[in-house]
């Protein structure tokens, strides 16, 4: 039987009278790769940013392992186990690549009201800040200024800060977005090497990465769930082919 | 982020040689004056822990300056003798209360309405002592005496003496830059430098950013508080002008001229501002419009202030800064 780690139960999210996110109820199994596609306006980063804190939901229920998250706060959410990525950078330009996974690593600290020692002398920190950004292939650009950086190198950055975190739970909110596809290859090298070890749910506009990197699909239309399974369900099923894949085919040619 | 390298180190600690030996040559009226100085450079040094580091522009800092001085003011005021230690207690701890109410409140706005809330508080609190006969009202307070600062009935310091305060006051400069330092070198204030970089970013990194900026702001106005105290003990006298609108102004102006975010920009700032207050109008009565020229030219070609400036010559004589370990 395998483990949820994060489920969602009739979800809702209103902003006045749009339904961004309408009646979603999802399973997210732990060790898996669950993939959320969808078209532009889907309700995909509304239903992250409703899974990471950022968003209050209307109605309906979140739960990570069995807690009761609904209401938590982003910081709250990401203490406890569960990381995200942002879809538009969002890193410490100004920072080196270090600093930025510093902050991130630095989270460990039962709280970091510490005001006396200085900050450097936390080993363990160090180490988790280096790892991330070995795990991420930026090792070599460690004191690196990230705002100089190429924008693949920013989006790796960006995973990295978020891997700092040691997170349980990925939220990889469209960790593709915008990259060439040398960089993307390389991200998605990355992507499949945390998916040995991790949890990951993936927003992802690349099929062929989805498609390559997912165990679960699930379709989002209009804010609501229209189909969950695995590869192979989602690419032979009719009702996806017609509201999104058969769409974005059209929209490429 | 700016890492304080070997030059600027000597070059810290040629200006407090300079402090240090400035007494023995100056005379009275400029010992006075670099002790105001001093102390308004200990307010400036708070605001930039807000300004420079967490990102926070508060319009209301000489609020808490104020709220500082008129403490000691109105509770010591009267006494023939002030206990130092006990003033300064309760003041820098009432202050810190009164810094923990208002921040409660302020934090929760951001960018321009963090403005405009600050400075109406500190408005607040100005007309509340510019209207209150009990406490002066516009003509402010007179102190009798100055708090004594006694161990075991032995006194330690004279504040009566203009060296003894001014060595006094100049080490409490020192004690604030020193303390300021290390908590911005400790995870604090690593937090409160991402936050000032990107808000949004630390919250989702699992910090509770509104805790730490309310500590920031509550730690920025004690400080602004001790410097009250230290102006009040200093002239005897506490006027509601400590709390207006304008010493926050000009405190922001020293900070900018100075250099946010690098702690001994706005003493700078603070010498800069001051000495040229003092010194132009003796040569021209429209010595404003070449303050303002100085203060344009400056917010033009020196983005960080004089600070960067000193930054950048110091990246000259450094052969190479030892990368960024973080600090």
């Amino acid at each position: 039987m395998p483990e949820i780690i994060l489920r969602t139960e009739h979800l809702c999210k209103n902003f006045g009278g749009l339904k961004a996110t309408d009646d979603v109820s999802l399973e997210f199994e732990r060790g898996k790769v669950h993939a959320i596609l969808g078209p532009n306006g889907a309700g995909k980063t509304t239903l992250i940013n409703l899974l990471s804190g950022e968003l209050q939901p209307s109605s309906g229920r979140i739960s990570f392992k069995g807690y009761d998250i609904t209401d938590a706060r982003p910081e709250k959410i990401s203490r406890i186990g569960i990381g995200r990525s942002f879809q538009k950078t969002n890193i410490l330009p100004g920072f080196s690549c270090f600093q930025n996974c510093w902050i991130g690593a630095q989270s460990c600290l039962i709280t970091s009201m510490r005001f006396f020692r200085p900050a450097r002398h936390l080993r363990m920190v160090h180490r988790r800040a280096d790892h991330a950004l070995q795990l991420c292939g930026l090792a070599g650009k460690r004191n690196q200024i990230a705002g100089t950086m190429s924008y693949g190198e920013q989006r790796q950055l960006e995973i990295a800060m978020m891997l700092a975190t040691e997170p349980e739970l990925l939220l990889l909110d469209e960790p593709l977005a915008g990259m060439g596809s040398e960089e993307s290859q390389q991200v998605t090298a990355l992507l499949r090497e945390l998916a040995r070890e991790q949890t990951l749910i993936l927003i992802e506009h690349d099929m062929d990465a989805v498609f390559s990197l997912a165990d679960r699909i699930t379709v989002m239309v209009d804010g609501a769930e229209l189909e969950t399974g695995s590869v192979e369900q989602i690419r032979n099923s009719q009702a996806v082919q017609d509201a999104y894949l058969g769409h974005a085919d059209e929209e490429v040619a | 982020m700016h890492t304080v390298t070997r030059p600027i180190i000597v070059f810290l600690c040629l200006c407090l040689l300079l402090l240090l030996l400035f007494p023995v040559v100056g005379s009275s009226f400029y010992t006075g004056l670099v002790t105001k100085i001093m102390i308004l450079s200990i307010f400036t040094i708070s605001l930039d822990l807000l300004i420079g580091f967490t990102g926070l522009v508060s319009f209301g800092h000489a609020a808490f300056f104020g709220i500082g001085a008129y403490l000691l003011a109105i509770l010591f005021g009267n006494l023939e003798q002030i206990n130092y230690w006990w003033s300064l207690t309760l003041t820098l701890s009432l202050t810190g209360v009164a810094a923990l109410l208002v921040g409660w409140l302020c934090i929760r706005t951001s960018g321009v309405y963090f403005i405009m809330l600050t400075l109406a508080f500190a408005q607040m609190f100005f007309y509340f002592f510019f209207e209150s006969p009990h406490f002066g009202g516009d003509d402010g307070i007179f102190m009798l005496n100055k708090p004594q600062i006694t161990l075991a009935t032995r006194q330690l310091v004279d504040l009566d003496n203009e060296h003894h305060f001014y060595y006094f006051v100049l080490a409490w400069l020192v004690g604030v830059y020193l303390f300021l330092s290390m908590i911005l070198r400790a995870p604090f204030g690593h937090v409160l430098i991402a936050i000032k970089a990107n808000e949004q970013r630390v919250r989702a990194l699992g910090y509770s950013t509104p805790h730490y900026k309310l500590v920031s702001f509550v730690i920025a106005g004690t400080i602004a508080g001790l410097a009250g105290f230290l102006e009040a003990a200093h002239t005897n006298f506490v006027t509601p002008a400590y709390l207006g609108w304008h010493e926050s102004g000009m405190a922001i102006m020293m900070v900018i001229l100075g250099g946010m975010g690098t702690l001994f920009g706005p003493v700078i700032g603070t010498f800069i501002v001051v000495l040229l207050q003092d010194f132009l109008p003796e040569f021209t009565e429209h010595w404003k419009l070449i303050m303002g020229a100085i203060i344009i030219f400056v917010v033009l070609f020196l983005p960080n202030g004089i600070a960067g400036l000193i930054f950048s010559i110091s990246n000259r004589f450094s052969s190479r800064a030892p990368g960024g370990r973080e600090g």
